[in-house]
């Protein structure tokens, strides 16, 4: 895209937008910034512009980079989940290009406006990012950045392990607050003589956590103790940072299917010359390409959509967008002949070769239902911040029939270790055998149980 | 609802400093874990220019995650995909011991890999080395200013510009636009080459290199003499701009061999060290002039010599060659934990310029290689 076509591209923008909201999408406005390549990559590696620097960062923006240099690989949108939306426009694609990445990202503001799973989404998250990234540079300042950069490491291992939907708030402050009309001194002074009793007993230890915790990064951030106000404010960010990233990871077949039916919709009703219809029709296809080793959420997305229209209808796939995320959205609509068609299959590793072992639909149906499971991340939760009154950690891992990456899950835990200053215990299952892993500072060991 | 903006995004860093970050920690790896990587089988027989790639284990970014090898995952075909078909290679199939697996053809297995080429490698193993006892002499010989071309500007003088980068360079503009021609020359094309001056000890070195063929020598400790060697040239060649190399191999007798030979013969016979340095003494006498040359002996050997006769002749002739050597190193290789008759012999030797070094395994390359060329010797230049 040349200089002169960006008015073309203002004035195509203006067209899309009016022609999507005509055909019943509302979408968050839309602010669109066109960006050489380098900065694309960078956004996406950073998966918002301006977050905080680390390491692993750069190694995703070298990774992207030296594929879409080798042309391995192409970003084609990158829109933000925010009010106004941002969206990016690589100032190397053609014309045609930009308007079907245009018509592409309204489908996804929509999606983000509408889909219940973002209700509670910082809709500034851009800025909120912007001055974690502040903070976090201030730190690097006052405290080394090796320093900070280490403690990072240690909490970005666990940026997963965080509870979107928690269940134990309410209990806590009802039992806080006192109920209109008592007395709210009563209890300092009991009235009935068995509740003298009672007080008058050794107290039971009160458990730490009273139900197993998910979110490990909220439990370090209460309970660990040897943690300073820095390090405390840097597990609050990478945690802020990570649930708003959760509904974007549930939603990302749906996300990408909604916006792909759009595109295809919108481009189709643009008056498009013999020649750009052709190289839409391109773009198209190499956008809904099969995935082989993993499904397409593009294509997956679409056909599923497409079907649930056919189906039931155009007011239909309003709802599906609005109430379903990827999990149910798949439950509900993955049908067999949508199976067959998409050709898809479970596979799995014998010996040498990872090799396709079943084409029944159900069953890959709730293959993929379980990949989507906790956003593919094992799922762990804290049944102890005070193991054997040592004040050990006592994790958790709810097996599935998948055996965690040991030697991957003992370099966690000597980072957990780190935040929680403390001996750390891991259980979980090797082979069906119940077993734990133990770090203790120095060593990880494993005890079979 | 909807606006479009373009900003100058030329100043914009971040990416790439996070990524010289990246960089960074890539190169700490490898420096920890040199001892693992010099000794490589494919490093030595690579011809320098070639990538070699290094599995790096701590840029790993370690979480709870399954075991990427378990459990059943959903692909996706083309229409026509069967119970039984392939698709993909596992990690049994994919690579050979060592050399860690292929990337990218694995589902689910992420793990990085850096890529550099043998001289990089040499550069950061080359960091920590010194040629310790280097004789002054005369500085005309000395030191020779050469020329070296070190980086590309976008700025120079025409007589330097660097043709191949500045197509290449507007190629890739063009590419970005569509269209991958060279065509359409313009300035912010152009690359320069920029020339540094370089001071470089000059005069020559000559390298000695003796290796026991006895039948004792066995695969390992032919193996090990090739990689310290392959090491121990590289280093020399970066600090003389002329290093000759003179391959002496002996048994009960010495004889000069070419390098392929020295490498690879292997001969059954009883062992005469003294052989080998009555011959490297007369090669000096005949060849290299000690006021001209920098003199570096190395012998390689399990150290299982003829008699005791001979290990002090042997010590003899040591004194003798450190008369006209830099640094006489002895190497010995050995598989088990004994002291070497040749050894307890040599231990007598308190020359510092006389550096043994033992190695047992792969991993103890990179310290003999240390101890050889520890800095702290003379200064060069």
């Amino acid at each position: 895209m040349d200089d002169k076509e960006i008015p073309l591209l203002e004035e195509a923008i203006g067209k899309i937008w009016d022609k999507a909201r005509e055909l019943g999408l509302d979408p968050f406005p839309t602010h669109f910034e066109i960006v050489p390549a380098t900065i694309l990559y960078e956004f996406g590696a950073y998966l918002l512009p301006g977050r905080f620097s680390h390491w692993t960062h750069g190694k995703a923006y070298y990774q992207m980079k030296t594929q879409y240099d080798y042309g391995l690989s192409k970003i084609y949108e990158l829109v933000i989940n925010s009010n106004p939306a941002y969206a990016f426009l690589l100032d190397s694609n053609s014309l045609l290009h930009n308007k079907f990445v245009v018509a592409h990202v309204f489908g996804h503001t929509d999606f983000f406006k509408h889909n219940i799973w973002f209700a509670n989404t910082n809709r500034q998250m851009v800025e909120t990012v912007s001055l974690n990234a502040q903070r976090i540079r201030q730190y690097s300042i006052d405290e080394g950045s090796l320093e900070v950069e280490r403690f990072l490491d240690a909490v970005l291992s666990i940026a997963e392990h965080i509870d979107p939907y928690p269940r134990r708030e309410p209990q806590e402050s009802k039992a806080a607050t006192p109920k209109a009309g008592e007395d709210p001194y009563a209890d300092l002074f009991p009235s009935k003589p068995e509740e003298r009793g009672r007080l008058g007993k050794k107290p039971t230890r009160r458990k730490v956590p009273p139900e197993p915790e998910k979110d490990l990064l909220r439990f370090l951030l209460e309970h660990a103790d040897h943690l300073e106000d820095w390090q405390r404010d840097i597990i609050a960010i990478v945690r802020e940072e990570s649930l708003y990233f959760v509904p974007q990871m549930q939603t990302k077949i749906m996300n990408e299917g909604w916006a792909s039916y759009w595109h295809l919709r919108i481009m189709r009703e643009l008056d498009l010359t013999d020649e750009e219809f052709i190289e839409f029709s391109k773009l198209h296809a190499a956008v809904c390409t099969p995935g082989k080793t993993r499904i397409n959420p593009y294509l997956v997305g679409l056909r599923i959509f497409e079907d649930i229209e056919k189906r039931y209808g155009r007011e239909k796939i309003f709802e599906v967008r609005e109430l379903e995320n990827d999990v149910s959205f798949l439950r509900l609509y993955l049908t067999e002949e949508l199976v067959r068609e998409l050709d898809l299959f479970v596979y799995k590793l014998d010996g040498e070769h990872w090799q396709i072992t079943d084409k029944e639909w159900e069953k890959v149906r709730d293959v993929l239902c379980d990949s989507l499971t906790n956003f593919g991340h094992p799922y762990i939760v804290v049944e102890d911040g005070d193991y054997q009154g040592r004040r050990e950690l006592y994790l958790r891992h709810y097996h599935d029939g998948r055996d965690l990456d040991f030697p991957y899950a003992e370099r966690t835990l000597q980072y957990i270790y780190t935040l929680w200053n403390h001996p750390v215990h891991l259980e979980t299952k090797e082979k069906d055998r119940p077993c734990r892993l133990t770090c203790d500072g120095e060593r990880v060991t494993k005890t079979y149980l | 609802m909807v606006s479009t903006s373009q900003h100058d995004w030329s100043l914009h860093r971040k990416g790439p400093a996070d990524q010289a970050r990246h960089n960074e920690k890539i190169k700490e790896a490898i420096r920890e874990n040199l001892p693992e990587i010099i000794a490589e089988e494919s490093i030595i027989t690579s011809d320098g220019k070639r990538l070699i790639k290094v599995p790096i284990r701590s840029l790993e970014e370690y979480r709870f995650r399954f075991d990427p090898y378990q459990g059943e995952r959903v692909g996706q075909g083309t229409g026509d995909s069967q119970v039984g078909d392939v698709v993909a290679r596992g990690p049994a199939g994919a690579g050979k011991g060592g050399q860690g697996k292929q990337a990218g053809d694995q589902p689910g297995v992420d793990y990085f890999e850096a890529e550099l080429t043998v001289d990089e490698l040499a550069e950061l193993i080359f960091e920590d080395l010194g040629l310790p006892n280097l004789r002054p002499k005369t500085p005309r010989e000395m030191v020779t200013e050469s020329v070296k071309f070190t980086e590309v500007r976008k700025k120079g003088p025409m007589g330097n510009l660097d043709k191949r980068r500045t197509i290449l360079e507007n190629m890739r503009r063009n590419a970005l636009r569509g269209t991958p021609v060279f065509a359409n020359l313009s300035n912010e094309d152009l690359r320069f080459k920029v020339w540094e001056q370089e001071t470089r000890p000059s005069s020559s070195a000559v390298v000695l290199a003796m290796r026991d063929a006895s039948g004792s020598m066995g695969e390992f400790k032919k193996y090990i003499t090739r990689s310290l060697f392959f090491w121990m040239v590289r280093f020399l060649r970066t600090k003389y701009q002329d290093v000759e190399i003179v391959f002496i191999v002996h048994h009960s007798e010495a004889k000069e061999v070419d390098e392929e030979t020295f490498f690879h013969l292997g001969e059954s016979g009883g062992t005469r060290v003294s052989s080998a340095y009555n011959l490297c003494w007369e090669i000096i006498n005949k060849r290299y002039d000690p006021e001209r040359w920098n003199i570096y002996p190395f012998h390689f050997s399990d150290g299982d010599n003829w008699s005791d006769a001979d290990n002090k002749l042997c010590v003899e002739l040591v004194h003798k060659l450190l008369t006209v050597s830099n640094l006489f190193g002895y190497g010995e290789i050995r598989e088990g934990g004994y002291t070497s008759s040749l050894m307890s012999a040599f231990s007598a030797i308190k020359d510092p310029r006389f550096v043994i070094v033992t190695i047992s395994e792969k991993r103890d390359v990179y310290p003999a290689l240390k101890k050889w060329f520890s800095r702290g010797g003379m200064a060069i230049g």
